[in-house]
């Protein structure tokens, strides 16, 4: 808010975007308070139970877990890295805190995409929705993500529930345009070929395009859930927990250290997740299918 | 009763498509009619019947409007005016649900990059229609290996499109139109994108069994040896009008326009084959001052009604037919010289190219003569042979005898 403002620019009219958001906010929380109500009780339902399990194991079993999977999806030498990479968080002092994070991850981009994929879809088939849903995603992507915490806080209070949502919100955008490109990107003559034996549309989605979108959708997995991760330590501002807090503690304090450790296990949390959605992609038929045509090619 | 009929049928993509049909009515070109307007025809007052049983073949350059014809055909797009009547249905009309119906049942298509899905197996891809009508796992497989069996690739069934050449991949997709056992086969440039040599055994493989279904199929081709190949009748697109509708021979000897014309001649003038190369033997070449006796042997052995004519250092004076002889007999003349005529023979260069032998083939009443540089007749052409050959011939690849033979005898004498 200038003070100083030009005598030439006095004819502009003052726009209170603030102030009308906030009366938005206000009358959202008094009178959509028990729908955000049940929507807390449901993530919270999701995140506790997540938490508590993978920090109620020992440490060891979520390691040779998470190193068993990276062998079945990518090989020994990445479940070695794995194992030496997490074994490195689990010698660490915030194996919980990373556990934490891991639990809000796997809820809010599971959340995200289950909204992200049929939203997609929508988009994908109708030129009017995409048309809507474009400025959407666009604010979706750019707005600073921490003023999302902003509304999340009014309407959830501090905790958890606030940083998952806020990260829902701010992961999602991916989800939905590579699952429209992937479906755009299908082989119009494939198409075609399914509409002219007198396939209906839903198997056409079903049978053909979504079988041969799935590599595209599967990088929109990976890209929501490496955006959640990386939202996931900023919620560590309304008191989410896990990596958040011992990241925002450690910059409150000063602390290199701490800091660096949270960081580190961010890292390695980050390229775990990253690798084994890669490459869960291509183990589907469809995705093998194309991948041997295009190097045939 | 034809199997598929279209009258006036337009599309105009972009927007006033009514102003758009409305303008284009009068026949004017598409450019100059549609001037100012935000509009574009792809396909413009397109009429013909498809009769039962019968190859019928378009055929234009690209951005002729084919592509855009033979999609309205099964309503994968809807025309912006103008009728399309499958087995006297009115498809234009139909509700998606009863549109679907009719493509199940009636028409099924293969298309030019063979759109297979490559996540399915052949034999998965091959009974696709019959999943799409809901038939059980069983019935599908064993209707879909019978297609097959039909092209020759129950072995591969089991395989991914991806493991197969381009070849089989559209044999593939023409497994997969003919396991629907619909009536009707559209086929979108099915050929186009296959290399010479294997486009020449899919289209053989096409007509062995097209001899034995008779289905009726509507192909689309830039391409004119192949339209000759196949097409019991052809239509031929310009600039989204059909200009001329008929036989190879027709198109071939009496072309509508100077489009079509310089279409053939164009095809021609790089295909190199010259008067040289498909030119026969003459049967009976006499000298001028052999008597008219012994041309009356001559023609009653060959069993011909021309003779032609040589004089001094052999070169060729002209025709001497069976009347002319006759009457030279009943004269009493010693020569044919006198009764040589150059009126109803044209004569060619060795290295006329082919495409400029049809007006020439087209004018003569006996085979064109083919003269070396010294004018002296080295050959003849006889208007099958060039038809024959044209159809057959591509200069890297030799007709073997068999098909021009297969040819004669599908397409019977040239008029």
């Amino acid at each position: 808010m200038s003070l100083t403002r030009s005598p030439l620019d006095s004819w502009l009219p003052r726009v209170p975007l603030g102030a009308w958001t906030e009366a938005a906010v206000d009358w959202a929380t008094a009178t959509l308070g028990p729908f955000f109500d049940g929507v807390a009780a449901v993530v919270e339902a999701l995140v506790r139970p997540l938490d508590d399990l993978l920090n109620g194991v020992p440490a060891v079993v979520v390691v040779l877990l998470l190193a068993g999977l990276g062998w079945w999806l990518r090989g020994w030498k990445f479940a070695l890295g794995t194992a030496v990479g997490l074994g490195l968080v689990a010698g660490m002092p915030y194996w919980e805190e990373t556990m934490s994070t891991l639990a809000q991850v796997l809820v809010a981009s599971t959340l995200a995409l289950l909204m992200a994929i049929p939203l997609g879809v929508l988009v994908a088939e109708n030129k009017r929705a995409s048309a809507v849903a474009r400025p959407v995603l666009d604010l979706m992507q750019t707005m600073p993500a921490f003023v999302y915490l902003i509304p999340a806080i009014f309407f959830f209070g501090i905790g958890t529930v606030p940083g998952v949502l806020a990260t829902l919100v701010f992961s999602m955008p991916p989800g939905v345009r590579l699952t429209e490109l992937g479906l755009r990107q299908v082989d119009k003559e494939i198409v075609q070929a399914a509409e002219s034996f007198g396939a209906p549309p839903w198997m056409v989605l079903l049978r053909t395009k979504l079988p041969l979108a799935l590599p595209t959708i599967m990088t929109g997995v990976n890209q929501v859930i490496m955006l959640a991760l990386s939202m996931v330590v900023i919620a560590g501002m309304v008191g989410a927990g896990g990596l958040g807090d011992v990241i925002m503690f450690a910059l409150s304090q000063v602390e290199v250290g701490s800091g660096f450790e949270g960081g580190i296990a961010v890292v390695i949390l980050a390229v775990v997740l990253d690798r084994l959605t890669d490459s869960a992609g291509d183990r589907f038929p469809s995705a093998r299918a194309q991948r041997l045509a295009r190097e045939a090619a | 009763m034809s199997a598929l009929t279209v009258q006036s049928l337009y599309k105009i993509f972009g927007r006033r498509a009514d102003e758009a049909v409305r303008r284009l009515a009068d026949g004017r070109p598409r450019a100059e009619a549609l001037a100012g307007l935000p509009a574009t025809a792809a396909v413009i007052d397109a009429s013909f019947e498809v009769r039962p049983g019968e190859i019928f073949v378009v055929m234009g350059l690209s951005g002729s409007g084919k592509s855009t014809l033979i999609r309205m055909l099964n309503g994968l797009l809807r025309p912006t005016r103008g009728s399309v009547r499958v087995d006297g249905v009115e498809l234009t009309t139909l509700k998606p649900a009863a549109l679907r119906k009719l493509r199940r049942e009636k028409i099924s298509m293969v298309f030019q990059h063979f759109a297979l899905m490559p996540h399915r197996t052949v034999v998965e891809n091959a009974g696709y229609a019959l999943e799409v009508a809901g038939l059980p796992r069983a019935d599908r497989r064993e209707r879909a290996m019978d297609a097959l069996r039909m092209v020759g690739l129950t072995e591969w069934a089991d395989n991914l499109p991806h493991d197969l050449s381009g070849g089989m991949r559209q044999r593939v997709g023409l497994a997969r139109a003919l396991a629907a056992g619909t009536e009707i086969l559209l086929m979108d440039e099915a050929f186009s994108a296959l290399d010479p040599l294997i486009r020449r055994e899919i289209q053989d493989q096409l007509l062995e069994l097209q001899a034995e279904l008779g289905k009726t199929i509507i192909f689309i081709t830039h391409d004119l040896n192949e339209a000759m190949r196949l097409g019991d009748r052809i239509a031929v697109m310009r600039d989204g009008r059909i200009v001329q509708i008929g036989t190879a021979e027709e198109i071939l000897t009496d072309p509508a326009n100077d489009y079509v014309a310089q279409f053939v001649a164009d095809v021609d003038r790089t295909r190199i084959l010259t008067a040289a190369s498909v030119m026969e033997k003459p049967q009976q070449v006499l000298d001028v001052n052999a008597g008219p006796r012994v041309a009356a042997k001559a023609l009653r052995e060959s069993q011909t009604s021309v003779v032609y004519v040589t004089g001094p250092m052999k070169k060729f004076l002209g025709t001497v037919t069976e009347d002319e002889v006759l009457r030279a007999l009943r004269e009493g003349r010693p020569h044919l010289d006198g009764y040589v005529s150059t009126e109803r023979v044209r004569t060619v260069t060795a290295d006329t190219s082919v495409a400029d032998l049809f007006a020439d083939c087209a004018q003569s009443q006996h085979p064109v003569a083919v003269l070396d540089g010294h004018d002296r007749l080295i050959g003849v052409i006889p208007r099958i042979t060039l038809l024959s050959a044209l159809a057959a011939a591509t200069p890297d690849e030799p007709a073997p005898d068999q098909d021009q033979a297969e040819l004669v005898a599908r397409k019977g004498e040239p008029a």
